[in-house]
């Protein structure tokens, strides 16, 4: 079978391919990319989700409590999902990296803040993952008050603070991911820029948890979180290009 | 070339800052409160001003050296970075006296400024771990730039940030100035100058070394360059059909070298 | 801005948030579309100068290559092949003289060259977890060429069988071909080839000629380590020595021994 390309079949091909593909294209080839190695190796998911609640098992040892309420049970929820995220983001780039996947990406015509979108998008998704096993463990095992009728205020505190882990964790992973303290220096880097995403949240959720009769959410933490999110995605789309080219 | 004016701007300094210390002491009165310990407050607020002006500059210099690539505006970034970061060291010790003072205990929660203090100090720590943690020094350089300018925006969110966050309880006597009698407004000015200068001219120290350094590395570079090894086959450039010549004398250059007595 | 201003207590800062965010956006540079080119050359370089830090991995190269040539580079390890290869690929910037692709001057037009080019690296660039298929299947994504080139191209390196399986269970052999099938995919007009033949038996080798031997009628850079192979595909030589061109000639007035000296 024939594999030469004459001129002719080469012209036909390259208008076929004449379109770069867009913005949204490029970010669901790459979300894919990421989802399906992620179902494969199982590499970030599950072993958040064991973290947390391993974790919460050594909170109810360590405070010597049965359960907790209000702003202490925030807290510990709130660091809880913290560290677990900062478990993903020290692999978030790691394949990219190791694999060559950042030079396959550089040679192709493509906007390359779609990586950054895609690599955020793909965080946002494991730690809504994470959250549907960390949220309902909390719960049970430590947790006093139900959560049942404040369950749409805490979904749109997580959902905001997801937002902001994702968008900090990213940039910072693709900072710390090509140096060669790698794994100490995510962290490091992302705990100071997350302590307003853990005020907002923390502060926001803390009345859902109160004992006895929940209080109502203060609006303000939200906008904060809100902020944050809005200043930070900007910035992490302004710079990353910087991150990725030599 | 870095090295001009360094002289005078010491002597400012010097003079500047003997000037604010005798102000501090002999000129502005004692405060009814907190008396003698309240004139910690002259040099912890000015230290602090200079040291988030500094971070503030370190990120406009890190996105100019973005935009141009010159590797001047990143050396520039890294000393104001630096510095601003001994700096807080101060203003986090300065800040702890005043809290023993005031309140009994090393350190407090309560004064909103201080506590963003400490986290903005603990995320500028992480930058020369960073910038050390890469070989590649063009590299080093853009990512300590994306971080200069992260890191940059995140100061004054998170100052917005914890302030929202902290008790009301205790007044904040570090925050407004306006309404600081004449003299002591004037002491505090005088103190705030004097810092700044002192930041400046440690600023132009460490910029004139770091300038010098390059330099000296930059021309070791080019006299070992010089002297590398021939090539052991000469050069020879051809004509076949087909294809060009590459540029005559892009390639090889033996130019003489002095050598350093 | 009445809601931002009462997130923050102060109406300053919400102004001052609002010129960060413009100011931020400013520092980004975007893609934009390019031009057609109908220069001759396919590849100009003019004192090419690459270092590493204090190390210079590549100085004062100047060569000129034609469309549909090719040029073997030779040289021991750490005289600066696959620099030179990554330099061409766009993922290294030149930190003095000039390159110019396809007419393209290199860095400020890189981005009118992506596409155009196939690099085939040390590693196959391919993500170990996925399968040929997929891997494939993303590379066809980010490059804009569709699902029956996927096909056709696994079918021209004959891994159309094995292409469901993950990429870590697949011989070097296979491996390689993957790669070169990633390199192909997208019908580059520049070929950038690292040891192709590493890897690769002789019916593999055979196999992938017509990709990118010779026949394929692309322009090629190709690294060798093997004088006398090398040397058959060449028209143009280049032998690299500490970074610097020790030899600059055309194939046909090269000797094998010229190019085992520079190994010396």
């Amino acid at each position: 079978m024939s594999t030469q390309t004459t001129a002719s079949e080469r012209t036909t091909l390259n208008t076929l391919k004449s379109t770069k593909p867009g913005l949204w294209a490029t970010v669901s080839a790459l979300l894919r990319k990421e989802l399906l190695i992620e179902l494969r190796t199982l590499e970030s998911v599950p072993g958040m989700s064991l973290f947390s609640v391993t974790v919460f098992v050594i909170f109810h040892f360590a405070l010597h409590q049965n359960t907790v309420s209000g702003d202490e049970a925030s807290g510990i929820l709130w660091v809880t999902l913290l560290f677990a995220a900062m478990l993903a983001v020290n692999r978030l780039f790691v394949a990219d990296s190791d694999q060559g996947g950042f030079d396959s990406f550089l040679l192709a015509p493509v906007d390359r803040s779609a990586l950054m979108i895609a690599k955020a998008l793909a965080l946002l998704i494991y730690l809504l993952v994470l959250e549907l096993v960390a949220v309902p463990a909390f719960g049970l095992l430590l947790l006093g008050p139900s959560l049942g009728a404040a369950m749409p205020d805490l979904l749109a505190v997580l959902a905001l603070a997801d937002l902001g882990l994702a968008l900090i964790g990213t940039l910072v992973a693709a900072l710390a991911v090509r140096t060669r303290a790698r794994d100490l220096l995510g962290p490091l880097l992302a705990l100071p820029l997350l302590v307003p995403v853990v005020i907002g949240a923390a502060r926001s959720s803390s009345p859902l948890m109160a004992a006895g009769h929940h209080g109502s959410m203060q609006v303000r933490w939200l906008m904060t979180l809100a902020l944050y999110d809005l200043v930070f995605g900007l910035i992490s789309y302004a710079v990353f290009d910087f991150l990725l080219e030599d | 070339m870095y090295g001009r004016g360094l002289r005078a701007l010491s002597f400012s300094t010097v003079a500047a800052l003997c000037v604010a210390f005798s102000l501090v002491f002999f000129y502005a009165p004692l405060e009814a409160e907190q008396g003698f310990l309240q004139k910690i407050f002259y040099i912890h607020v000015p230290l602090a001003i200079i040291t988030l002006c500094g971070f503030v500059f370190g990120a406009i210099m890190a996105i100019a050296h973005l935009r141009t690539g010159d590797q001047r505006w990143d050396m520039r970034s890294y000393v104001a970075i630096h510095m601003s970061l001994i700096f807080a060291v101060g203003v986090l010790i300065t800040g702890s006296i005043w809290a023993k003072g005031s309140w009994g205990h090393w350190w407090v929660w309560d004064e909103p400024t201080l506590v963003s203090f400490l986290i903005v100090f603990l995320l500028y720590a992480t930058y020369q771990p960073l910038r050390f943690s890469i070989e590649d020094p063009e590299r080093q350089a853009r990512y300590a730039s994306v971080f200069a300018i992260t890191a940059g925006a995140f100061v004054p969110l998170n100052f917005m940030a914890v302030r929202l966050s902290s008790a009301y309880l205790h007044p904040r006597v570090l925050g407004s100035t306006s309404n600081l009698p004449a003299k002591m407004g004037f002491t505090f000015v005088i103190c705030l100058i004097a810092v700044a200068l002192l930041y400046a001219t440690l600023y132009k120290y460490e910029m004139t070394a770091k300038h010098t350094r390059a330099q000296l590395r930059a021309l070791r570079r080019r006299v070992l360059s010089d002297e590398t090894t021939a090539p052991r086959r000469s050069f020879q450039g051809s004509t076949a059909p087909g294809l060009r010549p590459s540029a005559p004398g892009g390639v090889l250059k033996m130019s003489a070298v002095r050598r350093p007595d | 801005m009445p809601l931002l201003a009462q997130a923050f207590e102060k109406r300053s800062a919400a102004y001052l948030t609002r010129w960060l965010i413009c100011a931020m956006l400013s520092t980004s540079r975007r893609e934009s579309e390019g031009t057609a080119d109908t220069n001759r050359l396919a590849l100009e370089l003019m004192g090419l100068e690459r270092r590493f830090g204090e190390r210079v991995a590549l100085s004062k190269l100047s060569l000129s290559l034609e469309r549909g040539a090719t040029l073997v580079v030779f040289g021991p390890n750490g005289a600066g092949k696959t620099t030179l290869l990554r330099v061409l690929a766009t993922l290294l910037r030149p930190h003095a003289g000039k390159v110019r692709m396809f007419g393209h001057e290199l860095p400020a037009e890189s981005w009118a060259l992506r596409g155009r080019i196939g690099l085939l690296a040390h590693e196959p660039l391919l993500y170990r977890e996925l399968t040929t298929r997929e891997n494939l299947t993303l590379h066809a994504r980010l490059h804009g060429v569709s699902m029956e080139r996927v096909e056709q191209t696994l079918e021209a390196v004959a891994l159309g069988s094995r292409a469901g399986e993950p990429l870590r269970m697949l011989s070097r052999g296979m491996v390689q071909r993957a790669a070169i099938a990633r390199v192909v995919l997208h019908d580059p007009e520049l070929l950038l080839l690292d040891e192709p033949r590493a890897n690769l038996d002789p019916a593999a080798g055979e196999l992938v000629e017509p990709l990118i031997g010779r026949s394929s009628g692309r322009t090629r850079v190709i690294s060798s380590h093997d004088p006398a192979s090398g040397l058959a595909e060449a028209d143009l030589v280049l032998g690299l020595r500490a970074g610097r061109p020790a030899l600059l000639q055309s194939a046909s007035s090269t000797d094998p021994d010229e190019i085992t000296e520079l190994y010396r």
